[in-house]
């Protein structure tokens, strides 16, 4: 910078950073003043989010070294010494905050985090919500807000423990310009109250920038210039900043771009040719009006624009006219032809592109080209030709065999267009095509879009939040809160309200409109908390009770507003006793067997009545023959096939050995081994029978006899020895679960963020949001009990305690699994998985519930040794079956005393505090 | 109107493009069929394998002796406890399912025909070895016992014989059973949880609106991630069979399979269209896996893979007819291990195709009416 520069609030040397082989930064070395507003510049995609990060801690540094509030950032020490000092605010609307906890609650946590007290807090939140105009709102919840309101919201998070760096990714990126401009002067009176806070804010929007200090322009993760405004106007000689940042970019990418010109629409010629029309067109969601009897009418060609902000009802709108969403009230057509959902042939006149660029990101460039021609119904020989043509006009065709996720987001919405366009429609339908997208490669897009409109006669029906492309459309309509405010040429509208352009026009309309969006701020009290206090003293690797539980309450209050979440695992659990406790049967009973007796005497039926009297078997017909015998045992009929040989009864008689065969069927081994238990037993019996019916002495039989007493469940019943089997599973399974998905869902969300910027550590961050789901646990387990209890009858005969004790180490255990399985999966779904097999197999399999853990072979015998699901099986049957107390059970505590905190220790060394 | 069959087999190939570049998944399906049949197939034990029982031995005499001399591995694991009061604890603590007592002056009493009895204990609450185990018990001790009078006293050995023989699994090698009902579980966890999943992330991607805005209709949508997972669970389902169970755990395989790998598509047919309707009930993915759960266990637990259907209670047979894994596990039996051809699981096939057939078109109603909330 210049000479007399100021401390630097940071600095960056020789910093780079890649993300699986696309370059971020690339050598970056940067000073960032103290005291100072400085801005990042550039479009998405160029490494200014990620330079953020890096600075904010949150990112692990890969090369190079980052250096803030005096202290290298690569240093865990100082990072935990100067995190209570940096607020850090992520791209994205709302991103780091919890969606469905009220304004209040979200405030509550973060002040919670950085250890103020309760009066602290309450005094921060109701300074800070007074100054920025969220007081009225305390108890909505934060995904209810409107964008701007959200992003006032992250910024009073941010700035409740007073912070010495201000960091903003994009914080105005998809907000109105009332909202927008509100903010910044938010922003303007806090460094009023706080001239010694340093703020770094990244934008896209290049007439922010203006307002900054000083500027960084940035491109494909490098500098191009920094300096103030004034300087970097002057340095290009041009007007604005889009056209400064332009000017600077490297040549070759300059190349081909010239000011965009839009040839005029020509005149209507006689019969207006009216290619979409919408009359009243209303969307309501419950009480919710998304969009509000929007009329409008739009000739074939132009290009016709809808302005407004983030949740505005664009989106909405769009949808009802492709016919995605039907609409509540109201009409529309196209070309004529009123819109249906059901009207295959009228989508094919329609090309959509949808905020999300609906490209297949695991097909190729070209795949996905050809899949949607083919698809759109191209005739299939032209098919490959048109792909072709596509890429060649769309400048793809290099990239043909790329997949579209490495592609830079220019690129990528070009694909998209290319999508959209490959049918030759007659009306395109594109939903905030550019946002994101670099200035040059944006002109691009247009001229393309021009080419299509003017050159092809396509109707193109856009929707934006650029002002700038706003004012390209032939004609624009701007929505606010579902309505449309005015629908005219740009040049009209800005005329009609005396502004100075079309930004000043938006926000006269919005201001008309009662969108006064929240009270204006600046007029009460300074913002941020008062009598500056003096950081307290960095309090390191100390677990904090406070920082922990406030994880905990935040937990609570998200698992109670979605109380599917819980009720279907507590609902679930109870039914699933149910069912297995009753299904699973070891009794097995009511067996089939047929007999083929070739003797045919008073003795071989006396042999078969033996075994169909017993309650066990079933007797079907007799068998024919061998074939007989083998075509219904093949088929499943029967389980058991007697044969009596002929001549039986003569050689019992004679005294002669006679062998009667039993044949079974021996596809369920274990059904197969309980048949051939109770067949030798009725074998036995009916021995004993003859020999004491011909009077010979207990000589066979009778030399001594087997008293079994089956122990602990006298009446051998199944339900007694079922239902303590089956609570340690579903006590482990629901709870894993549930932890598990807590964790990576902060990833998918992005409020993972928290963790890595604020002074909460790995353990408090696992163990505050591990309580609420032991907790939830526990009362699963209560309800288990009661169940068994009144619903099966079957009695806890041992120590209640016991028991309760031992669930509660075990419940420990099972949600520890679920957060280990989240601490290395990234998405949902692989946490699902990772979960599912490492709860469902081993508990269901390997602890016993079926088979004992000692009778276990190899690798699963080692599962069941180890997992705590085994030894909290051996608690619950003895304290239910064999009415026992810790003292007999002490050996079933130790291996699940142990394994809880070896597995929360292993959960807290996998989890990361920085992103990488 | 009829769907466009190209367009199915587009977007089908799609899915088969998405799963390709999944490494999770693909892992997960690699991991199912072979590391976890595997396992499975070999951790579960004979029924009686290393029963633990303990044997006190109060009589000390040549008979006693020889009687716990006759348990021995790999059926049992014996104990030599001393006293009484040990073996109480030993079975309270799980240490052993059964505790054999052999009182003092047995042999004696044995000769001079007295008759006495030893007392057998058995911890009831693991009733599969329980029920098993006690009978093979009883029939050692009076093995043993009579073999020891038939030699003291010089009589004659039974006279009539019952001769045991298990048919399709001769040594009842439990490794046969598990191998082959862990790939059935298999084909089921995953064909619920890769159709849903598809759903799930293209609704995430916000590809879902995309497919909608064009000439594609719901029922091309469903049908395509229906015959693309489906066909990628059955391949893989049939490579472990030949290659796992066959090559690697030699499980005999009785009949044509061919026969089940057809039987095996019929139920995905019904378990894909599970998987798409149980998409379209959840609204997150936490939601998606709760009640994923609640569906996967009873079938896993009840479909007859686990203990046999007969010993169910009528009302939870009756209620699991309508699952498809019920037929398909009963139909698998047949054809795998008894050889059974279509003449006799036909009347599987057509519950398959009529319970396919059912989910199918109701979880379409239910895709159609919902796919436009996705978006």
């Amino acid at each position: 910078m210049t000479a007399t520069a100021p401390a630097a609030v940071a600095r960056l040397d020789a910093v780079t950073y890649h993300y699986r082989g696309t370059l971020a930064l690339d050598r970056v070395t940067l000073s960032l003043p103290a005291g100072r507003m400085t801005g990042l510049i550039g479009p998405d995609g160029v490494g200014k989010s990620t330079l953020l990060s890096l600075v904010a801690g949150a990112r692990a540094i890969q090369r190079g070294s980052v250096e803030a509030l005096g202290g290298d950032m690569a240093s865990r020490r100082h990072r935990d010494d100067v995190c209570a000092r940096i607020a850090y605010m992520p791209q994205g609307l709302g991103r780091n905050l919890y969606p469905t906890l009220s304004v209040a609650e979200n405030l509550q946590f973060f002040g919670q985090l950085f250890g103020h007290s309760a009066a602290e807090r309450a005094r921060r939140i109701e300074s800070l919500t007074r100054s920025t105009g969220l007081h009225p709102f305390l108890q909505r919840p934060a995904g209810k807000l409107s964008g701007g309101m959200k992003q006032k919201l992250g910024l009073c998070c941010a700035l409740i423990h007073d912070p010495d760096l201000l960091i903003l990714d994009e914080p105005t990126t998809g907000v109105d310009p009332l909202a927008r401009s509100q903010f910044w002067d938010l922003i303007a009176s806090i460094r009023g109250t706080r001239p010694g806070m340093s703020v770094v804010v990244a934008t896209a929007y290049m007439d922010e920038a203006q307002r900054f200090d000083g500027l960084v322009a940035m491109d494909a993760g490098r500098l191009l210039a920094t300096g103030t405004p004034a300087e970097l106007l002057a340095r290009t000689g041009s007007d604005d900043l889009e056209a400064a940042f332009v000017a600077l970019l490297p040549p070759e990418k300059r190349q081909g771009h010239r000011a965009l010109e839009i040839p005029p629409l020509p005149e209507a010629s006689g019969a207006e040719d009216i290619a979409i029309e919408a009359r009243d067109l209303t969307m309501r969601f419950g009480d919710f009006v998304a969009v509000d009897h929007v009329s409008f009418r739009i000739r074939r060609g132009e290009i016709f624009g809808f302005l407004g902000s983030n949740g505005c009802g664009k989106s909405t709108t769009m949808k009802m006219l492709t016919g995605l969403l039907p609409a509540s009230e109201g009409r529309a057509w196209l070309f004529g032809r009123e819109v249906d959902p059901r009207d295959i042939a009228t989508r094919r006149r329609v090309g959509y592109m949808s905020q999300a660029f609906s490209l297949y990101s695991e097909l190729t460039v070209a795949q996905n080209l050809v899949l949607h021609a083919r698809l759109f119904g191209v005739p299939e020989a032209e098919v490959e030709d048109r792909a072709k043509r596509m890429a060649a006009r769309f400048g793809l065709t290099q990239l043909a065999d790329s997949l579209p996720d490495g592609l830079p987001l220019g690129l990528r919405q070009r694909l998209s267009l290319a999508v959209a366009m490959v049918h030759e429609p007659d009306l395109l339908i594109l939903d905030e095509p550019t946002s994101g997208v670099d200035p040059v490669a944006r002109d691009h897009f247009w001229e393309l879009l021009v080419e299509l409109s003017r050159r092809d006669g396509v109707t193109i029906f856009i929707s934006t939040h650029f002002m700038n492309e706003a004012a390209r459309c032939d004609r624009i309509s701007l929505m606010h809160a579902g309505r449309v405010l005015v629908s005219d040429t740009p040049a009209a509208i800005v005329q009609k309200r005396g502004a100075r352009d079309l930004e000043q026009a938006f926000i006269a309309w919005l201001v008309d409109a009662g969108a006064r969006g929240d009270v204006p701020s600046g007029t009460n009290a300074p913002v941020a908390s008062g009598p500056t206090q003096t950081h307290p003293p960095p309090r390191r690797h100390v677990f904090s009770l406070a920082r922990a539980f406030s994880y905990t309450v935040r937990e609570s209050l998200e698992l109670r507003r979605d109380p599917v979440r819980a009720t279907l695992a507590l609902v679930g659990s109870l039914m699933l006793m149910f069912i297995m406790g009753y299904g699973i049967n070891m009794d097995v009973r009511d067996l089939t067997f047929a007999v083929l007796d070739y003797d045919r005497t008073s003795l071989s039926q006396g042999y078969a009545l033996n075994l169909s009297g017993s309650r066990y078997f079933v007797e079907r017909p007799p068998l024919v023959d061998e074939a007989d015998l083998d075509r219904r045992m093949r088929s499943g009929e029967l389980s058991l096939g007697l044969v009596i040989p002929s001549g039986f009864a003569r050689d019992v008689a004679r005294g002669h050995s006679v062998a009667i065969g039993a044949y079974i069927d021996g596809a369920m081994p274990s059904r197969a081994e309980t048949v051939s238990g109770y067949v030798r037993g009725m074998h036995q019996t009916w021995l004993a029978e003859m020999a004491r019916q011909r009077g010979r002495e207990a000589a066979l039989s009778g030399a001594a006899t087997v008293e079994t007493r089956f122990r602990y469940n006298p009446g051998v019943e199944s339900l007694p020895a079922m239902v303590p089997a089956v609570i340690p599973i579903l006590l482990m399974m629901f709870p894993a679960m549930l932890a598990a998905l807590s964790v990576v869902r902060e990833k998918e969300l992005g409020s993972i963020l928290n963790l890595y910027v604020t002074p909460v550590t790995r353990s408090e961050f696992l163990f505050g949001k591990q309580l609420p789901y032991v907790v939830l646990a526990i009362l699963n387990f209560l309800l288990m009990i009661a169940m068994a209890v009144t619903l099966f009858g079957v009695p806890v005969k041992g120590s209640f305690a016991t028991l309760f004790a031992g669930a509660v180490i075990y419940v420990i255990c099972a949600t520890g699994i679920g957060l280990l399985a989240s601490t290395f999966t990234r998405s949902q779904v692989a946490a699902l998985f990772v979960t599912m097999v490492g709860t469902m197999i081993p508990a269901v399999q390997f602890s016993g519930m079926l088979d004992p853990v000692s009778s276990l072979e190899g690798a699963g015998a080692f599962v069941g040794r180890i997992y705590p699901a085994s030894h909290f099986l051996t608690i619950t049957r003895g304290v239910f079956s064999k009415a026992l107390g810790f003292a007999d059970l002490r050996a079933s505590f130790w291996p699940l005393a142990i394994a809880a905190p070896l597995i929360l220790a292993a959960a807290v060394l996998l989890l990361r505090k920085q992103e990488r | 109107m009829s769907p466009s069959w190209a367009n199915v087999y587009r977007l089908g190939v799609k899915e088969l493009w998405g799963l390709r570049r999944d490494p999770v998944m693909l892992l997960l399906v690699v991991f199912l069929f072979t590391v976890s049949v595997y396992t499975s197939a070999t951790a579960v034990p004979e029924i009686l394998n290393k029963a633990p029982i303990a044997i006190v031995d109060e009589d000390r005499s040549p008979l006693s002796e020889r009687i716990a001399g006759a348990f021995y591995p790999p059926q049992f694991l014996t104990t030599h406890a001393t006293s009484l009061s040990g073996i109480d604890a030993g079975l309270d603590s799980g240490e052993y399912t059964f505790a054999l007592v052999i009182p003092p002056g047995f042999q004696r009493d044995v000769l001079a025909g007295r008759a006495p009895a030893v007392q057998l204990n058995v911890d009831a609450t693991r009733m599969s070895q329980a029920f098993s185990g006690s009978g093979y018990a009883q029939q050692i001790v009076l093995g043993e016992v009579n073999e020891f009078v038939a030699r003291e006293r010089g009589t004659a050995r039974a006279p009539v014989e019952l001769e045991l023989r298990a048919r399709f699994n001769p040594t009842l090698n439990p490794s046969w059973f598990g191998s082959v009902m862990s790939i059935i579980n298999n084909v089921t966890m995953l064909s619920i949880l890769l159709t849903g999943a598809a759903l799930i992330r293209e609704r995430e991607h916000g590809t879902i609106e995309h497919l909608l805005a064009m000439p594609v209709t719901p029922t091309e949508i469903m049908l395509s991630k229906v015959w693309s997972m489906g066909l990628v669970v059955l391949v893989a389902a049939t490579l472990s069979l030949l290659f796992v169970v066959q090559g690697l755990i030699h499980v005999r395989i009785e009949g044509s399979v061919a026969l089940f790998v057809g039987v095996a598509a019929l139920n995905l047919f019904a378990t894909t269209s599970m998987g798409i309707f149980m998409a379209t009930m959840t609204r997150s993915m936490p939601q998606f896996a709760m009640l994923l759960i609640l569906v996967l266990l009873p079938l896993q637990m009840l479909s007859g893979a686990s203990t046999p259907r007969e010993s169910m209670p009528v009302f939870v047979q009756d209620i699991m007819l309508a699952a498809p894994t019920t037929h398909f596990v009963a139909a698998a039996q047949a054809i795998l291990y008894r050889g059974a051809g279509v003449a006799f699981v036909w009347p599987q096939m057509l519950w398959l195709a009529a319970i396919g057939s059912v989910f199918f078109a109701f979880s379409l109603r239910r895709f159609s009416r919902t796919i436009g909330q996705m978006a």
